[in-house]
């Protein structure tokens, strides 16, 4: 570790948040109705939008509509982009000729891009054509996020609503996230990556006749405008099979700290916003300086298992230094445990380093944020689990204190209980009960590329990706067979929608109930101590339901790794 | 009912604008305003592609710098890493055979001297840049195979070390295609 590396890291953090403050309030500004100065510029523009969709503005829905809408856009979307799988060689723009995808992994694809996960069963340069990665990767790489924030949005929208049905319309606020918020951040960060070097071309692959007189074939295509997106909407699907490790997709380090930034930009806004909706930003205030706490700490925990190298090629071979095996000369240690922290903290699942390859406790981390899921987590997504477990903490936190649950003027019942348990129970029953069957199956052990509890690990990390709608991997895996691809499908479907669905459930109950004042009897959420409370509560769950999966993974290799040599 | 003919609308109406309008879009802009960067900075010798500045290519000839080892054999249509685990014997089986050849190929160099990125395999397998360490190890074996004197390979790789961003991101490093096309130059190649 060194003091320059050390500094980069927390300038990136300390960025995000800096900027993700301003946007969380125009956000707010944005979906709460108050007036904004732009209004006149995207009024005009959005209700041209409203009429060749045919939505009518001014209907209000309750949480059943809103979901029933969301589910049913959600899922022509998935169709759509499975059938421009299914179709991409006979479609045009397929300069390289890229035949169409099998059935199996068509359907893991669109679920992966759909549900926001972009976990990839294929290599990009060789397993889609351009027209794929534009009109079905691009395309839903917006719509995954849109729907994400709007989920969020309404869920806010509930707490501060008294006694109403309402949580808005979904398509004006669907649309709006894109007009306002996310067509404009892609359109000059894609812009910014092509100055810095990133391709966006419809020119077929290069052929280069090489210094050594050798023939390369070098892809290319769309790249910068999928990667604008890809991070901004906490995606993490690369255009290569390299994803930001490429070249291609991230030229420098400069270029990575701009998408670190771009991948924490609208999570952590959505904080603020958060606060904004409820009147309180001493909440969102303490929500920052909880979870900023646990990333950093993550991150260095990386940073230093990873300066300090594989004492294992020590030993054998005599190299020291740093753990470079999997990781980019540009961007060195620090850039690149600063990304595996940011990318499963705020679920985005881009790599700039290949994940398998981290040291033992390098890798325990990625996987410990992806269980967390709420370390500030994906766009939308990330909040919604915040609000899960601040509920789940506000209750237990009632029991140790005799009062009765209540959180931001609202009561909290048996029903909202029921509903925030299943949604948290949903997300390690889907990583643990489909780890434990692939492990006892032949064809589970024969997808595995590293022998013993590393093996292990890199199974674990994918379900754990999967249900996290994280969509990063320990890459040794090959899972693209019939039995991992819908297993996988199907726990990314489970782990975005079911708690959806329980959240908007939730939504629904609260929006109902009338604010109760808060008086001297009322268990105070935006307090320092609550938020230890907070912090101790998504650990603890979190350490319980997934420690013995985690002990004879990352940390049984790390036990092994250190008796190997003798410690 | 009606909901599912919006959301068809809806669905035909922003792949449109989203998946075709905005690339195509951001093609255009990006044509204009960076053609060489979005074309993926490709490099002519006499009017020729040799490579691409971001992306490694092979090198066999003794009188250039190497690259990083690769895991894909530098193949730019089908990038990736090792993906070996820290604790796989296999690493160390991979490590041991690109230590020997840097040793091989550069006598005089003891594996302490090694930097860890001169024998471990990049995350793209397509990696365009060396530590500084990595590439003054090379530069005795250059001079042997090209005649050039040291001290002129050592000013080069002076010359085009990159420095960290602002001081606090990145690592000290050189572009093995920006030394190269100088030496090829010097030498009346290029």
């Amino acid at each position: 570790m060194t003091v320059a590396g050390s500094i980069g890291i927390l300038v990136i953090i300390a960025v995000i948040l800096a900027l993700g403050i301003p946007l969380g309030g125009y956000l707010y500004r944005v979906f709460s109705g108050t007036g904004s100065r732009l209004d006149a510029v995207y009024r005009p523009l959005e209700r041209l939008v409203y009429r060749a969709v045919g939505v009518d503005a001014s209907v209000e829905m309750s949480w059943k509509a809103y979901l029933r809408t969301l589910m049913l856009v959600n899922f022509v979307m998935m169709v759509f982009a499975y059938l421009v799988f299914r179709l991409q060689g006979r479609l045009p723009l397929n300069p390289d000729h890229v035949p169409a995808m099998p059935w199996a992994l068509a359907f893991n694809t669109a679920a992966s891009f759909i549900t926001n996960t972009n976990w990839q069963n294929y290599s990009g340069e060789q397993s889609l054509s351009y027209l794929s990665q534009m009109i079905a990767i691009t395309y839903l790489q917006f719509t995954s996020a849109a729907t994400g924030v709007v989920a969020a949005i309404a869920f806010l929208r509930s707490i501060s609503a008294k006694r109403s049905d309402s949580l808005g319309n979904f398509w004006v606020d669907f649309i709006k996230i894109h007009t306002r918020l996310l067509i404009p951040l892609a359109v000059v960060f894609a812009l910014v990556l092509v100055g810095y070097g990133v391709p966006q071309t419809l020119q077929g692959h290069q052929v280069a006749h090489t210094l050594s007189g050798a023939v390369q074939v070098i892809s290319r295509g769309p790249v910068a405008s999928l990667e604008a997106i890809k991070q901004l909407g906490t995606n993490g699907g690369g255009y290569f099979n390299a994803n930001s490790a490429h070249p291609f997709e991230d030229p420098s380090a400069w270029t990575t700290v701009l998408e670190m930034i771009a991948m924490g930009l609208i999570p952590c806004a959505l904080v603020w916003t958060f606060g904004r909706f409820i009147g309180n930003r001493k909440q969102a205030a303490v929500l920052y300086v909880f979870l900023t706490a646990v990333l950093v700490v993550g991150a260095f925990v990386i940073y230093a298992n990873e300066t300090r190298g594989n004492p294992i090629l020590a030993h054998a071979l005599g190299i020291h230094g740093v753990n470079m095996e999997g990781k980019e000369v540009r961007f060195g240690p620090a850039l690149s445990s600063a990304f595996a922290a940011i990318t499963t903290a705020f679920t985005t699942g881009a790599v700039n380093s290949m994940h398998d390859s981290l040291m033992p406790m390098g890798g325990f981390i990625p996987m410990l944020f992806m269980m967390f899921n709420l370390v500030f987590g994906g766009d939308g997504a990330g909040l919604l689990n915040i609000l899960m477990f601040l509920i789940i903490t506000v209750f237990l936190s009632g029991l140790m204190v005799g009062r009765t649950p209540e959180i931001f003027g609202k009561k909290i019942e048996a029903r909202e209980i029921k509903l925030a348990t299943v949604a948290m129970l949903v997300h390690p029953f889907i990583i643990l009960a489909p780890t434990a069957i692939t492990l006892t199956t032949q064809l589970g052990k024969s997808m595995l590329l590293n022998p013993g509890l590393h093996g292990l690990s890199e199974v674990l990390y994918a379900y754990t990706s999967g249900a996290a709608n994280n969509g990063s991997a320990f890459a040794g895996l090959s899972g693209n067979n019939v039995f991992f691809n819908l297993t996988e499908g199907l726990v990314m479907l489970f782990g975005r929608y079911i708690s959806i669905i329980a959240m908007f459930a939730i939504a629904g109950s609260l929006a109902k109930k009338a604010s109760i004042p808060a008086s001297s009897g009322t268990l105070r959420t935006d307090t320092f101590a609550f938020g230890g409370v907070f912090v101790a509560v998504f650990v603890i769950v979190g350490a319980l339901t997934f420690f013995p999966a985690l002990a004879i993974g990352p940390i049984g290799e790390q036990l092994q790794m250190w008796a190997s040599l003798g410690h | 009912m009606v909901n599912f003919w919006r959301s068809i609308r809806f669905t035909m109406i922003f792949a449109i604008l989203l998946g075709l309008i905005y690339p195509l879009v951001i093609t255009g802009i990006g044509e204009l305003l960076f053609p060489y960067q979005a074309q993926g900075s490709m490099v002519k010798v006499r009017g020729q592609v040799v490579g691409s500045m971001l992306i490694a290519q092979p090198v066999t000839n003794p009188g250039l710098f190497h690259p990083r080892p690769s895991a894909v054999n530098y193949a730019a249509n089908g990038s990736g890493g090792s993906n070996l685990g820290p604790t796989n014997p296999a690493l160390v089986k991979e490590v041991r055979n690109n230590l020997q050849t840097v040793l091989q190929q550069n006598p005089g160099v003891s594996p302490s001297q090694v930097p860890p990125d001169m024998v471990e395999s990049s995350g793209s397998g397509l990696d365009p840049d060396i530590s500084v360490q990595d590439a003054l190890l090379q530069i005795p074996r250059i001079a042997r195979a090209t005649g050039l004197s040291q001290a002129y390979l050592q000013g080069l790789v002076r010359q085009y070390e990159q420095h960290p961003t602002l001081g606090i991101w990145g690592t000290p490093m050189v572009n093995v295609m920006q030394l190269n096309l100088v030496i090829e130059r010097r030498l009346g190649k290029g």
